[in-house]
């Protein structure tokens, strides 16, 4: 059993939710990504999702389409981001999963990819565009290597597309609650716990939702019908906001806290 | 030359290119284009409106021009040139425009969305919805509405909504970005209008398939002045849509494929946007083909003098083209292209646009090394009077 599914399981056995928190990584430097990473394992974060960034991110929104760009204009990079897992890895629980656009992966080789991943425990990967009819040939590669890719599901994803999707998911199934970008909004979407249920009729596999979610009123209501709750932008807000390091440390913990908490 | 059968394949892909990266909510409703996509295809009554407004409204067909005095002057092969400048709106974008708002409105979408870099395909989307009704809103780098006040002014006229991209670079990739994340927001009401075989399939196969009516024509008018089929076709290359226009009708024939990308300040500046000449393979925009990008696979900032050039992708079907040598790829530079603007200008009377001016550039250089009785079709894409301000600034400079 992959490390990520272990936690799901540990969990599930004392009836708690994933929170899986994401920051972009090197936003706005590596050293703060590094100290937050600490923070959030230590205020409740079960799972850690770590964006790559990207210039040209076209599932985000503006907090995190910012963040990728501040993170671009100190240089960071997969490679360095991949040195910062293995530096922090043997201090660090949680399992870590790599957000990516496509192209920055394929770029650096797939193989290459996975088996650095492999030798340094990078748990899992989110590529936003990569949907199932495309991501065979990365699927074969990383399943190979005991890595996980988790794919999205969609309100607009019919019953057997999602049955398919499910199918492939390894790790869990990300369900994204809206049609739209990555963002923090104030209400959750309509018909969101609808659609949760719908997909959990399809599938065993843990279900973890994003996008807007973005304080602990949202985990609240959400925890019935999701074993994993993803908050990005809500986060990264408070990272753009901050004063300097020790501040975003404290500001995130805070907040991660308040989150871990309504679970 | 090798020739080739029919593509893309079943799921979209042109051997390795092409295919639907995109964002698992858009899945769904490419599924829905392709389905409409194909039922159009097959609907006569799509296929009439579709002709009637390319004859009454766009003016087609255009002309296979032959330009005698230009040929004369470089003493080589005859040149033609497709007369697509000719068109409403200017340049050969509409052709495209019209098919997909008339497959927008069968498919009951009313907001339609754009991107546009210098505007032309911003105004040719703003024409062609305001011909059948349909909202538009057009997204358009801020560095470009700068750079581009009048096609800014053109739009809104149409009744078009020009929103402007503070993102990235502020050009026009972040413009499709923009554009995209419009589009999942909106995916069940709105319907995204690309300008270039670029994309997420059905686009590139779409758009080519809009855009082909220039060579199906281009066969039938040389046939009927020559006798003959051309042997060079020449077309610039951005994200390659009349370029792919004019060569496609022509893939199972013995005719070599000149596609010419902008060379911008010199290949070895790194200022340019010759896509397939210097890039490497990726994915961008919902499409693996070949991409300018860094060793990181972050996408660069690009430049070409030619607005409509200035892309850092370039259709699917034309990365495989490149790897299967059915096309041969060039380049051509600014100065270069200047020089073609002025020459065409003076010599026959015809402003080129300076994406154009760069396809006449590489038949300048091209003709006086065949003899006399071989033939050069130039796709003349558009008129020059859009970038009279950009030349006009340019001679300033060098004054």
């Amino acid at each position: 059993m992959s490390h990520i599914r272990a936690v799901f399981k540990t969990l599930k056995r004392k009836g708690r939710r994933a929170l899986i928190p994401f920051i972009t990584a090197g936003d706005p430097d590596l050293e703060t990504t590094k100290q937050l990473i600490f923070s959030i394992e230590k205020s409740g974060g079960d799972i850690l999702e770590l964006g790559v960034p990207f210039s040209d991110p076209l599932a985000d929104g503006p907090t995190i389409q910012a963040s990728s760009q501040r993170a671009l204009k100190n240089g960071v990079n997969l490679e360095k981001i991949l040195a910062l897992v293995e530096e922090i890895r043997p201090k660090v629980k949680m399992p870590i999963v790599l957000m990516s656009y496509y192209n920055p992966l394929f770029r650096f080789g797939l193989e290459r990819l996975a088996d650095y991943s492999r030798e340094i425990g990078v748990d899992g990967f989110i590529i936003p565009d990569l949907p199932v009819e495309e991501g065979d040939n990365w699927l074969r590669i990383a399943k190979s290597r005991g890595i996980d890719t988790i794919f999205l599901v969609a309100p607009t994803t019919s019953s057997s597309r999602a049955y398919k999707i499910a199918r492939k998911s390894t790790g869990f199934i990300y369900y994204v609650s809206l049609t739209g970008v990555t963002g923090a909004r104030e209400r959750l979407p309509e018909g969101l716990i609808e659609s949760l249920t719908r997909l959990r009729k399809i599938t065993k596999k843990p279900i973890a939702v994003g996008f807007g979610i973005s304080s602990p009123e949202h985990i609240k209501m959400l925890t019935p019908y999701a074993d994993g709750l993803i908050v990005g932008s809500a986060i990264v807000r408070l990272i753009e906001r901050a004063k300097d390091l020790e501040d975003a440390c404290t500001k995130v913990s805070r907040f991660v806290s308040s989150l871990a908490d309504a679970l | 030359m090798e020739k080739i059968i029919n593509l893309p394949d079943r799921s979209g892909h042109f051997g390795i290119y092409g295919g639907k990266y995109v964002p698992e909510t858009l899945m769904p409703l490419l599924s829905e284009l392709e389905g409409a996509y194909k039922e159009a295809k097959r609907d006569p009554e799509f296929k009439r409106e579709l002709s009637y407004y390319l004859k009454n409204y766009v003016g087609r067909p255009s002309p296979l021009y032959f330009a005698k005095r230009l040929t004369d002057y470089l003493g080589g092969a005859k040149i033609y040139l497709k007369r697509e400048d000719l068109n409403h709106t200017g340049a050969h974008k509409i052709n495209n425009t019209i098919g997909q708002a008339l497959l927008s409105r069968r498919m009951g979408k009313r907001r339609v969305i754009a991107e546009t870099g210098a505007g032309q395909h911003g105004v040719a989307t703003a024409t062609a919805c305001a011909l059948l009704g349909l909202e538009c809103v057009v997204y358009m780098g801020e560095e470009d509405i700068k750079r581009q006040a009048m096609n800014v002014f053109r739009m809104k006229t149409l009744g078009a909504e020009v929103i402007p991209v503070r993102q990235g670079s502020c050009t026009l990739k972040d413009a499709i970005n923009e554009a995209i994340r419009d589009w999942v927001t909106n995916v069940r009401t709105t319907y995204y209008l690309i300008g270039s075989v670029v994309g997420p399939h059905p686009y590139p196969m779409m758009i080519r398939d809009f855009q082909s009516i220039i060579g199906i024509e281009t066969k039938r008018q040389i046939l009927k002045i020559e006798g003959r089929l051309p042997d060079y076709i020449i077309a610039c290359v951005g994200g390659g849509s009349n370029s792919m226009g004019i060569f496609y009708p022509f893939r199972n024939d013995n005719v070599k494929f000149i596609g010419v990308e902008a060379g911008g300040l010199g290949l070895e500046t790194g200022k340019h946007s010759a896509t397939l000449s210097a890039g490497e393979v990726g994915i961008l925009h919902g499409a693996m083909s070949y991409l300018l990008q860094t060793e990181d696979g972050q996408i660069t900032p690009t430049h070409s003098i030619a607005p409509g050039l200035d892309y850092p992708g370039v259709g699917p079907e034309h990365s495989y083209y490149k790897d299967k040598n059915l096309a041969i790829y060039t380049t051509v530079t600014d100065d270069e292209a200047l020089e073609a603007f002025y020459l065409l200008s003076r010599i026959e009377g015809l402003i080129p646009a300076l994406e154009s001016a760069h396809a006449v550039s590489y038949a300048i250089k091209l003709a006086p090394k065949l003899s006399r009785d071989e033939i050069i079709v130039v796709n003349l894409s558009g008129r020059g009077d859009k970038d009279l301000d950009i030349v006009f600034k340019k001679r300033d400079e060098s004054h």
